[in-house]
């Protein structure tokens, strides 16, 4: 039995309409909402508009390593603290996550039972408590350490208590830059002589000693020249005055909670990660390099980890992405971060709910982007080049 | 010629216990001396755990045989030396742990609805379970008596949702959340993946939009921006407007795991359900989805552990689940200090929940990997 409406049966027809409609009852709603909530904030007056990030702040934040951060300082540089932030514990939280996993992921798969259990302990216990709850844990553990007046001493320089870890300022003097721009330099360089000693291998199978040499550009060159110079760096200790310390470099219970959970949590999933990617290389692989008389640590190195690689980065960048995000759970603890400080105080100061959110979700979206966009390049770059 | 070969020493058993150590723990050298270490951490280590937690520790009473009713009262407060863990707080306050301020005469509803949520279960865990089909009539129509069993009417008394809280409303969230973001998942997955373009931009917009922010900012989307969206006299209740965020952040990720079930599909099956005259929604029903959802149940259980541990979040937006029954036992002067008691016993509530989900998941991969079998090869 045909259908009467003759045209509805026309492919072409039927997705412009259905397309159509679709975009209409979006728009309708859209323009419902737009509606309703600039009636919602005519009637609690809320101003809408972007002047309240120039008014003064009002509040303390209490870590801000490298802005200075007063009370009157505007609330677009709660913004620019908060970013930082989070850019702060997400950026050392994966480096730590990612080094610990890859270690966790090795030895899970050890020859030794009792330490591969072990671990596998660890990643079952830290993969299925939340991760809030780590978090809070850390804090509560860290804020019952000793008070300032009885804090721990290690080597005599760093103090722990429950106002966190203070160590030493560095104090980089007027030839510091010099150092600065010698270890840049090193940099690039030991980066062009490794491309340099890559390409010449593939020619003449010639090797050259770039680990070594990279080493001593980067390290012995700046460090000679650091003392040719009068060693243009000083330290600031931090030293016990009444209640608390003065000076030095402080490091809160916030941001150390933080980063332990964070690193430890996202370090259990990494070593799933990486324990499956190392799987994932045949069996024959490790047999054919132990036949030509590769040592241990070079058929690791050399064969079994660059192909595991392939595996391996797609779902590390999903759990960068992961801890990113997670990092705004900071909130929990007071951490004052982009969620915290700028979405949390700010957003109940000024009233400026939309506002606030769009910029903070836009932010997370921006980092997450860029996260993805650079793993991407990095995925093409170990994936298998087919000539 | 007569000469004999040197007796050779037979090999190494491999074989039996001992064998097994020698394989397993004391291969070589460094094996062996790493196996030693472990064994002395674990020495110092289990000893001390095992008489924190049981041995020294106090479960309802103190070494004086006294019943425990606040913190002072605790033996390792009372004398430091000798006491281990505190228990007794998470006796005392187990009522809301697991039912949050729920009034006690209504309590016998929260536990039929556990009992039901158990049996509505069963059938969606268990395939083999003898007369499936009227099981699963009940776990369809089972959120709908949940409803009205915890929330009140139809001759129920009301209890409004600001008394619900601890383990209800962590099942309740994520219960809830799971199962209507499989529905939009499913959606928003096809979408995706549909030839109309201005749908698939716009599913695609939304799910990379929900992955690429944090679930805290949704939540507070759902606490201070979703009350400016609706008009007046509308007012949703706080649980609900987490749910909202809860579900849409949940459905994103189903929909990234559906469609990788999807693509999973050899285009065969497309091709023989259009040559048989199936329509898009009839192809997708009854030959395409069928098969996607069966091989993506392993990721869709891992995304679901994900979302039972993220329902914590909602303590920050002020709901109070187990973790934030938790937190304000702790706040409470009684039990001040017990930080590690009621973490280690919520913590143990998740590891249970999770560390269930997550075998059940590996069981499901093991019988997937022998059960079927796609065209391919």
């Amino acid at each position: 039995m045909r259908s009467n409406l003759g045209f509805f049966s026309d492919e072409k027809f039927r997705s412009i309409f259905f397309q159509t409609l679709v975009v209409g009852l979006f728009a309708l709603g859209l323009f419902f909402v737009i509606n309703t909530t600039s009636y919602n904030l005519e009637k609690r007056n809320i101003a809408t508009g972007w002047s309240f990030l120039q008014n003064p702040a009002g509040f303390d934040i209490s870590f801000s390593p490298f802005l200075e951060f007063k009370s009157t300082d505007t609330h677009l540089k709660v913004y620019f603290v908060g970013v930082l932030n989070t850019l702060l514990v997400s950026i050392t939280g994966c480096i730590a996550a990612t080094i610990l996993g890859f270690i966790l992921g090795i030895v899970r798969l050890s020859s030794n039972w009792l330490l591969s259990r072990l671990v596998y302990i660890y990643v079952e216990f830290s993969r299925n408590v939340p991760l809030l709850l780590q978090i809070i844990l850390w804090y509560s553990i860290l804020i019952q350490l000793p008070r300032v007046k009885q804090s721990l001493q290690v080597l005599d320089v760093f103090y722990i208590s429950n106002r966190g870890l203070y160590s030493p300022r560095p104090i980089f003097e007027s030839g510091f830059s010099y150092v600065s721009i010698a270890i840049v330099l090193a940099l690039i360089s030991s980066f062009l002589i490794n491309r340099w000693a890559k390409k010449r291998q593939d020619k003449t199978g010639q090797q050259f000693p770039v680990f070594s040499s990279s080493i001593g550009l980067i390290f012995i060159v700046p460090l000679i020249l650091f003392f040719i110079i009068g060693s243009p760096l000083s330290f600031e200790h931090p030293e016990l005055k009444g209640f608390n310390f003065k000076g030095g470099l402080v490091i809160r219970p916030e941001f150390i909670a933080m980063f332990l959970a964070l690193s430890i949590y996202t370090a259990a999933f990494i070593s799933e990660i990486v324990r499956a990617g190392i799987m994932s290389v045949s069996k024959g692989q490790r047999e054919a390099s132990a036949a030509i008389g590769l040592k241990q640590t070079w058929i690791m190195r050399l064969i079994i980890i660059p192909q595991a690689l392939r595996v391996i980065v797609p779902p590390l960048t999903s759990q960068y992405l992961n801890l990113t995000k997670n990092s705004s759970l900071g909130i929990a603890v007071g951490y004052a971060d982009l969620v915290h400080g700028f979405g949390g105080i700010s957003l109940n100061q000024t009233g400026q709910a939309i506002e606030c959110m769009a910029i903070v979700m836009a932010t997370y979206l921006s980092i997450s982007l860029t996260i993805s966009f650079f793993m991407n390049i990095y995925n093409r770059s170990i994936q298998f080049k087919e000539k | 010629m007569n000469e004999m070969n040197e007796v050779r020493k037979p090999p190494v058993a491999t074989t039996g216990i001992i064998g097994w150590l020698r394989i397993n723990l004391f291969f070589n050298w460094t094996n062996s001396l790493i196996t030693l270490f472990v064994i002395y951490c674990l020495y110092q280590f289990i000893p001390w755990i095992l008489d924190w937690t049981i041995f020294s520790a106090d479960f309802k009473y103190n070494y004086l045989g006294e019943k425990i009713t606040n913190q002072e009262m605790c033996s390792r407060n009372l004398d430091p030396e000798n006491g281990g863990a505190c228990w007794a707080v998470i006796y005392v306050r187990f009522y809301q742990f697991i039912y949050g301020f729920y009034p006690k005469v209504e309590v016998w509803r929260v536990n039929i609805a556990y009992a039901m949520l158990a049996l509505a279960l069963l059938p969606l865990l268990y395939a083999k379970l003898p007369y499936r089909k009227y099981f699963l009539y009940f776990t369809y129509i089972f959120p709908v008596i949940a409803y009205f069993l915890l929330n009140g009417g139809l001759g129920f008394t009301e209890v409004s949702t600001n008394k619900w809280g601890g383990l209800l409303v962590t099942l309740v969230l994520g219960c809830t959340g799971i199962a209507l973001a499989f529905p939009i998942g499913i959606m928003l997955a096809l979408g995706r993946r549909s030839k109309l373009p201005v749908i698939s931009m716009m599913c695609t917009l939304f799910i990379e939009f929900i992955r690429g922010v944090p679930l805290i900012t949704l939540l507070f989307f759902g606490m201070v921006m979703l009350p400016l969206f609706l008009p007046e006299g509308i007012d949703m209740d706080g649980l609900v407007r987490v749910l909202v965020a809860v579900t849409l952040f949940q459905s994103a990720y189903m929909a990234e795991v559906i469609r990788g079930g999807l693509q999973a599909i050899p285009p065969g099956q497309y091709e023989a359900a259009k040559s048989l005259g199936m329509s898009y929604w009839r192809m997708n029903l009854l030959i395409i989805l069928p098969q996607a959802i069966r091989i993506s149940i392993p990721p869709i259980v891992n995304t679901s552990i994900g979302l039972f541990k993220d329902t914590t979040l909602v303590i920050i937006v002020g709901i109070l689940d187990l973790l934030g029954i938790g937190r304000g036992t702790l706040a409470d002067t009684n039990w001040l200090g017990l930080s590690y008691e009621i973490y280690f016993f919520v913590s143990l509530v998740f590891f249970i929940f999770t560390f269930g989900m997550s075998r059940y998941s590996l069981y499901l991969e093991k019988k997937l990997k022998t059960g079927i079998n796609m065209g391919a090869d």
